[in-house]
C-alpha cells in the first residue's frame, strides 16, 4: 500500500532489508569504534544539514512551529549525538569488577560491553524525527544495525528520513522500512535482538507478543495519564506558566504533557486566572491565529478529541473550547470540576485539554493518583520539601518533576521511561547505551598447576573433612553476627593452607 | 514430604494481600528489609540439615553441590545485600546540564511493586531465593512459585518461610502448569522466571498482556572451545567438574566440546582419568554424584545417547530405577547430530573436533547465542578473536561455572539464553525503577521565559548557544554563534556577555544576564500588546465545541 505522500515499502524490500542488517551485524562490520563514531558524526550532520527541509516536514506533518521542532525535536536529538560522541569510549570500555575470594587470585572479571545485535526502532509521529533519530543514537552507538520504522501518520517526515539516512548513514547497517500496521507486523514476524517501541499500550501489548515469539528483549516508551498536583502556597502565576508551556508544547501531544491537574477549590480560585493570562501572554487573545501554536496531527485523532469534550458531562469550559476541524485546530482548552470518573478521566488525553480535578488536600490527591494505572511523568508544583517527600515516597511514576513540566526529559543524564503501563526500561544518554548493550560477564583465568592444586578442594570426592574446609574459606560471616577475629579469620585459613601447601610440595621435590 | 497445591480459590486472596501490603508501605524502609533478609539469612542457616536432606531427595545432590552451588550462594546475596544496601538504594545524584543547574537533580530507586518469581528445579533453593534477595532489598513484596518439579524442597520452603519472613509482604504458591498459568493472569510488576526457553516463551506472552516487565533466565547449548596449546589434564579436570556438578543440570555446564584436532584422544583419557579421581571406580556407589531429576527427563536422555551417531568413548551406563546416568562422552558428532540439537542438561558431553577453532565459532554463531561460552587456550591472540566474533550471556576463560559465583559479574543470557540479569547489586536493579527525579526552583522565571511562546528567530538561537554544548567533532557546518546578526542591539548584549564570562567572579550562569534583561524589554513591549486586546475574548467562545 502507499499513500499520495510516502511509499510503502514491499514484502520483499522489507525481508531484504532485515536479511541485510543482520548479515552486516554478523560481519562485525559495525563492532569498531571508529565506525560508530563516523556514524553518529553523518547523523549530526544529517539533521544539521538539513534544518530547514526537516522543519518543513514537520510543519506540513504537524503545523509544529518552527522553534518548538528546533528546540523539541533537532537540537534535543543532535545533543544526545554529541553526548554520546563525548561519551562513547568510556561507555564502551570493559569494566573490571573484583572477583569475589575464591577467585580472587589469577583471575580476571570483566564486563564486556557488546552490541545485542540486529534491532528494530519503530517510531511515533508525535515527535516524528526526535523520536525516531533519539533511539537510532543508542543502537548505533553500542555497535548495533538497525532498521528504523518512522510513523506513516506523519508521511512528510517519513518520507524525508527515509530519504536522508541513505545519504548520510552505512546503508549496509542502518536501513528506513516505511508503512503501515501491515508493514509493522512482517518487520515483527523476524527475529530481532531489540526492539524499541515508542507509542501506545495497546500497540506495545502486541509488539511484546510478537517479541515473546522471539524471546526478544524491548525497549517500550509508552504513554499514561500524568498528573500534576499543585500545593496550595505554590506561585500560582509560575505555576501557570510552566503548566501552560507543557500542555501547549506540539498542542499537548506530547507523552510527557501534563494530563490533568489535581488542585483544591481554594487554588483554583488563583490557578484558573493565571493559566488564562500565562495563555494570553503566549498566543495572543486568537491561539488560531498564532503561528507558535501546533495542530492536531489528523482528523481522526481530531474528532476522538472532540468527542472526549463532549461526552465528557461535569465540569465547566473555563478557557478556550474552539475548534476547526479544517485546520484541525483546538484551542487550548481548560475544563475546571471535573468528575473523578468522567470521560476526560478514562484515557491519555494527548491533546490541548486540561481537566482540573479537585482534590480535599494532598491526600486525597495521593490517593486519587494511586487507583490509576503509573503514569509516564508526575509534577508536583510546591515549595514544601516536606510535602514533595511524601507525594515522591507514596506514589510511582515513570519520572518525577518538581516545580516545572516537560524539562526533565532535556536532562541527558537523567534515564528517561515508563514504569508498568507507562512503559519499560529507559532511554536518553548511557541509558540508551545500554538499552542497546549486552553486558557480557567474563571471565579469565589461568591454566597454572600450582593453582589448580589450591582449587581441589571444589573436586568430587567430596568429603565431610573438605566440606568444612571449603565452607570457612567460602562462606562469610554476615556483619550482624560477626565478632573482630572472624573478619579475618578467611585469610588466616588461607594463608596456613597456603603454607602448608608450599611446605608439602618442597618436601616432594 | 509431599507437595501439597495450594488451592486455586486461595491464589486471588494472596495475590490481594501482596498488593495491599504494598500499597500500604509495608516493605519500603530500609531497617525491615534488612531485617527480612537477615530472617533468610536464618532460615538457611538454621535448616542447614533439612535442606540438604530435601534436595538430596529431589536431586541426590551431594551436600558439598548444595553448599558451593546453592545455600552458600543465597546466604552470600544476603550477606552482599544488607551490608550494601543502603548505598544501593540511595538517590544518585546526576550531573545536570546549564538548564538545571541550579536544580535538584537524581534518580530515586523506587521498588517496583508486587513481583513474581518462578523458580527452577536444578537449583531449586538458589534460583528461587537469589532472586527473592533483590526483590527484598529493593523493598517489593513477593510472590513466590518454587518448582513443583523438586516437591521435597519446595514443601520445606513453604513450611520454613512463614516462620522467618512476614507474611504480609511474602509468600509462597505452589503448583504445576494450571496453577501457574492462573498466577499469570493476575498483574505483577514484574516477573522474574528461570527455567526453559519454551516456558519463557509462554511466560513473556502472558506477561505482555498487562505490559509486565520480565527477566528470563534461561539456557542454550553453552560451548567450550579447546585449543591444542592448553594442559589437558587441568582443562579435563575443570571441564569434568563444570559438565558432571549437579550431574550436568546446570543451565551453563559446558554443552559440548569444540576440540582442536590432534588433541582429543589424550583430552578423553585426561577425562577419564579426572572422573575415576572424582567418583572412583563404581561412579553410581559415590556419594559425590547426583541424579537425574525424574523419569521423563531420564528417558529423554536416554533417548539422545540411543539415536546419537557418534561413539561413546566413556561411561554410558545407566540404571533407570535410580535415575543413575554416568559421565558418558562422545565423540565424533557432527552438526547435525542428535546431541546437538537441543540443551542436553545431562551428564553427556558430545566431542566435537575441528580442524581450526574458527570453523567452532562459525558453528556457534549459526546457533542461538547461549548463556555461557568457555574458552580453553593459552593463546591471547585466539581468545580474544573467539570473544569478538561470539555472542553469548557470559564468558569463561580457562574454567568452567564459576563465573556464576562472582555476585559482581551481573549473570544473565543474550536473545533465547534469557533476557536481563542479576547477582549482588545487579538482582537490586532488577526489582528497582529509576524514577528520575528533577526538582526545580520556582524561581528564575524570566530566565525560562526564553522557553515559551511568542517564539522567535532570537530565542530559538539564544537558547541553542545556551542550552546545549557544541559538536565535538569538526562537523561541516559551523554552530550557530548567539544572535549576531539580527539587530545591531543585539552584538552588545553578546560583547556584555562575554565581559560578564570574562570576569573572573561571573558565574557560569553570567551569559543569561544581560539575555534577562534584554527578554524583559522585549517582553514587557508585548505586555503592552496583549493588555490591549479585550480580556473577555479567550474565555467567551466555547460554543464550536
Amino acid at each position: 500500500m502507499t499513500t499520495a505522500i510516502l511509499n510503502y515499502h514491499t514484502e520483499a524490500e522489507i525481508d531484504q532489508a532485515v536479511l541485510t542488517v543482520q548479515q552486516t551485524f554478523r560481519s562485525g562490520y559495525t563492532r569498531p569504534l571508529k565506525f560508530r563514531r563516523h556514524q553518529l558524526e553523518q547523523l549530526w550532520r544529517l539533521i544539521d544539514d538539513n534544518t530547514d527541509a526537516l522543519c518543513d516536514a514537520l510543519y506540513k506533518d504537524l503545523r509544529k512551529p518552527q522553534y518548538e521542532a528546533t528546540l523539541g525535536e533537532l537540537i534535543t536529538a543532535k545533543e544526545e549525538i554529541n553526548d554520546a560522541l563525548v561519551h562513547l569510549d568510556e561507555w564502551a570500555k570493559d569494566e573490571r569488577t573484583t572477583p569475589s575470594f575464591v577467585n580472587r587470585v589469577g583471575t580476571t572479571c570483566i564486563k564486556r560491553k557488546e552490541p545485542k545485535g540486529a534491532v528494530l526502532v519503530i517510531a511515533p509521529w508525535n515527535y516524528p524525527v526526535y523520536l525516531a533519530l533519539t533511539p537510532l543514537v543508542g543502537a548505533i552507538a553500542a555497535g548495533c544495525t538497525a532498521v528504523l520504522k518512522p510513523s506513516e501518520v506523519t508521511p512528510h517526515s517519513a518520507k524525508l528520513i527515509a530519504e536522508l539516512i541513505p545519504r548520510y548513514l552505512d546503508n549496509k547497517a542502518f536501513i528506513v522500512v516505511n508503512g503501515g500496521a501491515q508493514e509493522t507486523t512482517q518487520l515483527l514476524d523476524h527475529k530481532w535482538d531489540h526492539i524499541f517501541y515508542t507509542g501506545n499500550g495497546t500497540v506495545a501489548k502486541i509488539i511484546m507478543k510478537a517479541a515473546a515469539k522471539h524471546l526478544t528483549s524491548m525497549t517500550l516508551e509508552l504513554g499514561g495519564k500524568s498528573p500534576v498536583t499543585i500545593d496550595e502556597n505554590a506561585n500560582m502565576t509560575v505555576a501557570a506558566k510552566r503548566i501552560a508551556f507543557g500542555k501547549t508544547f506540539n498542542a499537548g501531544q506530547t507523552c510527557v504533557a501534563p494530563d490533568y491537574i489535581l488542585i483544591t477549590a481554594k487554588a483554583e480560585e488563583k490557578f484558573v486566572p493565571a493559566l488564562k493570562q500565562a495563555y494570553l501572554e503566549m498566543f495572543g487573545a486568537d491561539p488560531q491565529a498564532s503561528k507558535d501554536y501546533a495542530r492536531i496531527v489528523n482528523t481522526r485523532h481530531f474528532k476522538r478529541l472532540c468527542n472526549v469534550l463532549m461526552e465528557n458531562k461535569s465540569g465547566d469550559v473555563v478557557i478556550g473550547g474552539q475548534a476547526d476541524e479544517d485546520d484541525l485546530y483546538i484551542a487550548p482548552t481548560v475544563i475546571a470540576n471535573v468528575e473523578r470518573d468522567d470521560k476526560l478521566m478514562e484515557e491519555e488525553i494527548f491533546g490541548p485539554l486540561l481537566p482540573l480535578i479537585r482534590v480535599t488536600d494532598i491526600d486525597d490527591a495521593i490517593e486519587y493518583v494511586n487507583s490509576k494505572d503509573d503514569p509516564l511523568a508526575l509534577y508536583i508544583f510546591s515549595t514544601n520539601k516536606k510535602l514533595v517527600n511524601k507525594v515522591l515516597d507514596s506514589t510511582r511514576s515513570g519520572g518525577v518533576l518538581v516545580n516545572d513540566t516537560l524539562m526533565h526529559v532535556s536532562e541527558g543524564t537523567l534515564p528517561f521511561g515508563g514504569t508498568g503501563p507507562s512503559g519499560m526500561g529507559s532511554y536518553h544518554g548511557k541509558s540508551s547505551f545500554d538499552a542497546f548493550t549486552h553486558v557480557r560477564s567474563t571471565m579469565i583465568k589461568g591454566l597454572s598447576p600450582v593453582m589448580e592444586s589450591a582449587m581441589g578442594l571444589r573436586y568430587a570426592p567430596y568429603t565431610a573433612r573438605n566440606l568444612s574446609v571449603a565452607k570457612m574459606i567460602l562462606e562469610t560471616i554476615p556483619q550482624f553476627k560477626r565478632g573482630f577475629l572472624q573478619k579475618y579469620i578467611k585469610w588466616i585459613i588461607v594463608a596456613v593452607l597456603f603454607g602448608v601447601h608450599y611446605a608439602r610440595n618442597r618436601r616432594l621435590s | 514430604m509431599s507437595l501439597t497445591y495450594t488451592p486455586v480459590s486461595e491464589i486471588p486472596k494472596i495475590v490481594q494481600g501482596l498488593r495491599s501490603a504494598f500499597n500500604a508501605g509495608v516493605t519500603r524502609s530500609l531497617d525491615y528489609r534488612k531485617q527480612q533478609l537477615r530472617a533468610m539469612y536464618n532460615m538457611i542457616s538454621e535448616n542447614d540439615t533439612a535442606i540438604r536432606e530435601a534436595v538430596f531427595q529431589d536431586l541426590h545432590k551431594p551436600p558439598a553441590e548444595l553448599m558451593i552451588g546453592e545455600s552458600g550462594m543465597v546466604k552470600q546475596e544476603c550477606i552482599d545485600a544488607i551490608k550494601n544496601l543502603d548505598k544501593w538504594a540511595a538517590n544518585r545524584s546526576v550531573k545536570t546540564g546549564i538548564v538545571n543547574k541550579f536544580d535538584n537533580v537524581h534518580i530515586r530507586k523506587d521498588p517496583l511493586g508486587m513481583v513474581l518469581i518462578i523458580g527452577a528445579w536444578n537449583y531449586p533453593l538458589n534460583l528461587l531465593l537469589a532472586p527473592a534477595v533483590g526483590a527484598i532489598a529493593a523493598g517489593n513484596t513477593v510472590l513466590l512459585k518454587p518448582s513443583e518439579v523438586a516437591p521435597h524442597t519446595a514443601a520445606l520452603l513453604t513450611k520454613l518461610l512463614p516462620a522467618y519472613l512476614d507474611q504480609r509482604a511474602y509468600r509462597i504458591v505452589n503448583g504445576a502448569a494450571a496453577e501457574t498459568t492462573l498466577l499469570l493472569e493476575h498483574k505483577f510488576d514484574h516477573i522474574f522466571y528461570t527455567g526453559s526457553g519454551q516456558v519463557g516463551r509462554i511466560i513473556m506472552g502472558a506477561a505482555a498482556k498487562q505490559l509486565t516487565p520480565v527477566t528470563l533466565e534461561l539456557g542454550g547449548k553453552s560451548p567450550a572451545f579447546i585449543s591444542r596449546d592448553v594442559d589437558i589434564a587441568i582443562t579435563a579436570r575443570r571441564l569434568a567438574f563444570g559438565k558432571f556438578f549437579n550431574c550436568g543440570q546446570t543451565c551453563i555446564a559446558p554443552d559440548y566440546l569444540i576440540v582442536e584436532r590432534g588433541i582429543e584422544d589424550k583430552l578423553i583419557e585426561a577425562f577419564k582419568a579426572s572422573i575415576l579421581e572424582f567418583y572412583g571406580t563404581s561412579v553410581q556407589s559415590s556419594n559425590s554424584y547426583g541424579r537425574i531429576v525424574n523419569k521423563s527427563h531420564f528417558l529423554r536422555l536416554k533417548g539422545l545417547l540411543d539415536e546419537t551417531k557418534g561413539k561413546i568413548v566413556a561411561g554410558g551406563e545407566m540404571d533407570e530405577d535410580n535415575l543413575f546416568i554416568s559421565p558418558t562422552l562422545v565423540l565424533g558428532v557432527d552438526k547435525d547430530d542428535k546431541l546437538m540439537e537441543g540443551e542436553i542438561f545431562g551428564p553427556i558431553l558430545p566431542l566435537m573436533v575441528v580442524d581450526r577453532l574458527v570453523e567452532g565459532v562459525k558453528h556457534v554463531n549459526q546457533g542461538d547465542q547461549p548463556l555461557a561460552l568457555y574458552v580453553f587456550s593459552k593463546n591471547k591472540k585466539a581468545i580474544d578473536y573467539i570473544l569478538d566474533h561470539t555472542r553469548s550471556g557470559g564468558v569463561v576463560v580457562n574454567d568452567a561455572l564459576v563465573h556464576f559465583i562472582v555476585s559482581n559479574l551481573p549473570f544473565g543470557g543474550t536473545g533465547p539464553s534469557g533476557i536481563g540479569n542479576y547477582h549482588g547489586k545487579r538482582s537490586f536493579d532488577v526489582f528497582s525503577h529509576e524514577r528520575s527525579a528533577l526538582i526545580k526552583s520556582m524561581g528564575m522565571e524570566k530566565l525560562n521565559d526564553l522557553r515559551y511562546p511568542p517564539y522567535s528567530e532570537k530565542k530559538t538561537r539564544w537558547l541553542d548557544w545556551f542550552l546545549f554544548d557544541k559538536a565535538s567533532f569538526g562537523g561541516k557546518a559551523a554552530v550557530d554563534a548567539p544572535p549576531s546578526n539580527t539587530h545591531s542591539s543585539n552584538s552588545s548584549t553578546v560583547n556584555e556577555a562575554s565581559s560578564i564570562s570574562s570576569n573572573p567572579n561571573g558565574r557560569t550562569s553570567s551569559p543569561s544576564l544581560p539575555e534577562n534583561q534584554h527578554r524583559k524589554a522585549a517582553a514587557k513591549s508585548e505586555n503592552g500588546n496583549i493588555s490591549h486586546a479585550p480580556e473577555a475574548s479567550t474565555a467567551t467562545a466555547t460554543t464550536t465545541v
